[in-house]
């Protein structure tokens, strides 16, 4: 059991990296548009699977395993606490930083575990869950995601705004409409909260456009239209992570909707993953839905 | 496609963290854990009765399954003396063959012990009856070196000597190899170099000289056959099961990690399986080798699978140099190996422990050595600690009495149960002369049919007395168990206590 849970908020997963700036500017965007507080969550992984400083001697003597349980248990305790020190520090910046930009409720939680099995807690309670797109070390490998971002959208029961490098006012949406429950319920989302109110929206279809069996784009467009929004929509083919990257380009858009991991990890692990490809090369932030 | 299949495996649950989170570590410490096998499994192999090979092949097999099978990452298993010393009596007996069958229903047994979660059934063993129990197989290894002592000459002693310095002084020089293994080569050059009188490795049986194959056990398929295999097959499978799951918390504990014990209990089986179908004696999870491993830095199961498949290896490629190794060299890594195994703060816990605990603790290991069964001495030692927590409970039990109008009334506080139902029937004066007597047992919890038996002998000798009793505030959880069990509220109420 978790205490402490603050009413309507927003939950920022921090982890300290380049992206983190980013992360609480997008999380204090969208906190202050639904009125809600935020909470920074910064989990301490210790990867206890990783050994410390092997002994090759392969010599065992008097009380072998205890007295290599006590040896190990110190060695951890000295890296945990300058890790607690490092997080206390990193989340000390982040209320400061959400405080700057007008979030008036911010609630700090260092928490010991893995990111998604913290997020899986944690996340039931919040309205909207905030991650940056890269973690730490991100410039090791550019164009490679996070690697807790894909296992977080997949667990995800909330929708998941996946932070980009620097936050930038948000004026138009581009929804990637494909007719699929995830986008339904984006559509459904974006209708019904105040995050996205009065913003542009544009509604786009790629690939096959000439599919009738999937549900209709314009039913979705009257909705966001009956909900005040003003909606333009559009049916491209081809590619679908081309059309759409291009479209964001060309319009300008400030912030891709899109229903994340429609298919199973195997039949992604086979023909690859459009969510992934539109994450990683539209530079723009992503709203994902599962 | 290699992009997605590396993301394949980051992506997938557990499974990278498992087996790639800490390669460098898991391949020394793997590497390491071969070269103190070796050693380990001709010991082993010798106690049971077979040839070397049998052990050698088992290590393999156990060690590259349970890798894959087992529920504890970073834990090392094997063929071990603890069950080495279970097979003798089969080995000389019935032979090889018998040895095979045996195992594979070792194996059926432990995969059956995982589907039906036996792996929970270890909180019921004490802290106190695993010291006892990681003792006992101290001494085990270190009496089953005993024998090769037996009518040797000076040389073999002074082998063992210069072995056991090499092992526990080396690593004050460098700590960059395993100092084992110097021992056992500076060793075996001596021997070769001053043709020493003591046994090689080569004189005890058939080394292994190329990779395991399929073996079916020749032996007639018959109910016979069953009978004859079947008790060995629950010792071993007990045995394994209890070694498995004990050194698999130790290791929890060392790592601060967690693990399955259910999966590790069917991981054994399967491993067991496979070992008896390539010609390989059961075994199981070694305390020893599994320190060893964390502390050489290993913690995934990928040192496990280095482990097992680095053996086979140097078997292979070093099979002729294996058999030059004397014996004493072996000898000596086997007294390490129980040295690091015997728990040596237990001697200083005399003084600090109850002695309830030491009892359990010494009780455990007693039975062992006398036994050479170690799940007969932990079953004692679990008998015991559940005998004397019994014992504990039962003197949280208060009865204290004040004088009321026409009477008296007693107030009973604490646990009523078995244990301490004659104490409680002591506690009330039976000859004082009371027109009333009221029990209160608002603080009193009755555990099973002994207290309310006991409550209605209390009630029944005062109404014999002549006394009005009433009992006040039976809280729920006892009121229930009253309701159904008692009979002292109903009619005829003396005839059926005494039909007791």
């Amino acid at each position: 059991m978790i205490a402490n849970t603050p009413s309507p908020h927003v939950l920022a997963c921090t982890d300290g990296s380049l992206y983190a700036p980013s992360v609480y500017q997008h999380s204090a965007w969208a906190a202050l548009r639904i009125g809600a507080g935020v909470r920074v969550l910064h989990v301490l992984d210790p990867h206890r699977g990783r050994a410390i400083g092997g002994d090759l001697t392969g010599a065992i003597g008097f009380d072998a395993s205890a007295e290599l349980t006590a040896a190990l248990a110190q060695l951890e305790e000295t890296q945990a606490r300058v890790a607690r020190l490092k997080g206390d520090a990193i989340l000390e910046d982040a209320a400061r930083q959400l405080a700057s930009a007008g979030v008036e409720q911010v609630v700090a939680l260092q928490r010991h575990g893995t990111l998604v099995e913290t997020l899986e807690e944690l996340e039931p309670a919040a309205e909207l869950v905030v991650i940056g797109k890269r973690g730490e070390h991100c410039d090791f490998a550019k164009g490679h995601l996070g690697r807790e971002l894909e296992r977080v959208i997949r667990t995800s029961v909330r929708p998941v705004l996946v932070a980009s490098r620097a936050f930038k006012p948000v004026q138009n949406i581009l929804i990637a409409y494909d007719g699929g429950p995830s986008v339904l319920k984006a559509v459904d989302f974006v209708a019904s909260s105040p995050l996205l109110q009065g913003l542009s929206c544009h509604l786009l279809r790629a690939g096959k456009t000439d599919d009738t069996a999937i549900h209709p784009m314009e039913e979705a467009a009257a909705k966001l239209r009956s909900a005040g929004f003003e909606v333009t929509t559009e049916a491209i083919s081809g590619a679908p992570d081309a059309v759409i990257g291009q479209a964001v380009r060309d319009r300008r858009i400030d912030l891709l909707v899109m229903g994340a991991y429609g298919h199973s990890p195997i039949r992604q692990f086979i023909l690859g993953s459009t969510t992934t490809t539109m994450v990683r090369t539209c530079l723009v932030p992503v709203l994902m839905f599962r | 496609m290699f992009s997605s299949l590396f993301r394949l495996f980051v992506f997938s649950n557990n499974l990278s963290k498992e087996w790639f989170s800490n390669i460098r570590g898991d391949i020394l410490a793997g590497t390491v854990v071969a070269l103190a096998l070796i050693p380990e499994a001709i010991a082993f192999s010798i106690i049971a009765g077979v040839d070397p090979k049998v052990g050698l092949y088992a290590s393999f097999c156990i060690a590259v399954v349970t890798a894959f099978f087992g529920g504890r990452p970073g834990m090392i298993s094997a063929a071990t003396g603890a069950m080495a010393l279970l097979m003798v009596t089969l080995v000389k007996q019935h032979g090889l063959h018998y040895l095979l069958v045996a195992t594979l229903l070792t194996g059926v047994f432990q995969i059956i012990a995982g589907l039906i979660r036996i792996g929970d059934v270890m909180r019921f063993v004490s802290r106190s009856v695993m010291t006892g129990f990681v003792n006992a197989l101290a001494i085990l290894i270190f009496m089953a070196q005993l024998p090769e002592f037996k009518g040797a000459g000076p040389p073999m002693y002074a082998i063992v000597a210069g072995s056991l310095a090499i092992i526990y002084l080396l690593p004050r020089l460098t700590k960059a190899v395993p100092s084992p293994l110097v021992a056992i080569v500076v060793m075996t050059v001596i021997a070769i170099v001053f043709d020493l009188d003591v046994r090689r490795v080569g004189d005890l049986g058939a080394l292994p000289d190329a990779l395991p194959v399929f073996l079916w056990p020749q032996v007639p398929w018959t109910l016979e056959t069953l009978w004859i295999v079947l008790p060995y097959s629950a010792g071993l499978a007990a045995v394994g099961l209890l070694e498995s799951l004990m050194t698999a918390q130790i290791v929890d504990e060392m790592t601060d990690t967690a693990s399955d014990k259910n999966r590790e209990c069917s991981g054994q089986g399967i491993a067991n399986i496979v070992a008896g179908l390539f010609g390989g004696m059961a075994g199981c999870a070694m305390i020893g080798q599994s320190v060893i491993n964390v502390k050489s830095g290993g913690r995934g199961r990928l040192s496990t699978l280095v482990a097992g498949v680095f053996l086979l290896i140097l078997l292979v490629v070093l099979g002729p140099w294996v058999k030059q190794i004397p014996m004493p060299a072996l000898v000596a890594v086997m007294i390490m190996v129980s040295i690091g195994t015997f728990s040596w703060a237990s001697f200083r816990n005399f003084r600090v422990h109850p002695t309830s605990s030491s009892i359990v603790m010494v009780s455990t290991v007693l039975v062992v050595v006398f036994t050479h069964n170690l799940a007969i001495g932990v079953g004692v030692g679990v008998l015991l600690s559940a005998l004397f927590f019994a014992k504990k409970v039962s003197q949280v039990l208060r009865v204290t009495s004040q004088p009321a109008p026409e009477g008296r009334i007693y107030l009973v506080t604490g646990q009523l149960f078995f244990a301490s139902a004659d104490a409680f029937v002591r506690e009330f004066d039976f000859k004082e002369v009371v027109a009333k007597v009221c029990i209160d047992v608002s603080h009193a919890h009755f555990w099973d049919l002994t207290a309310v038996a006991s409550l209605d002998k209390v009630v029944l000798k005062f109404r014999r007395e002549g006394a009005e009793v009433t009992i006040l505030g039976l809280n729920e959880a006892s009121a229930t168990l009253v309701d159904r069990l008692g009979v002292h509220d109903k009619e005829d109420a003396l005839e059926k206590l005494l039909a007791h």
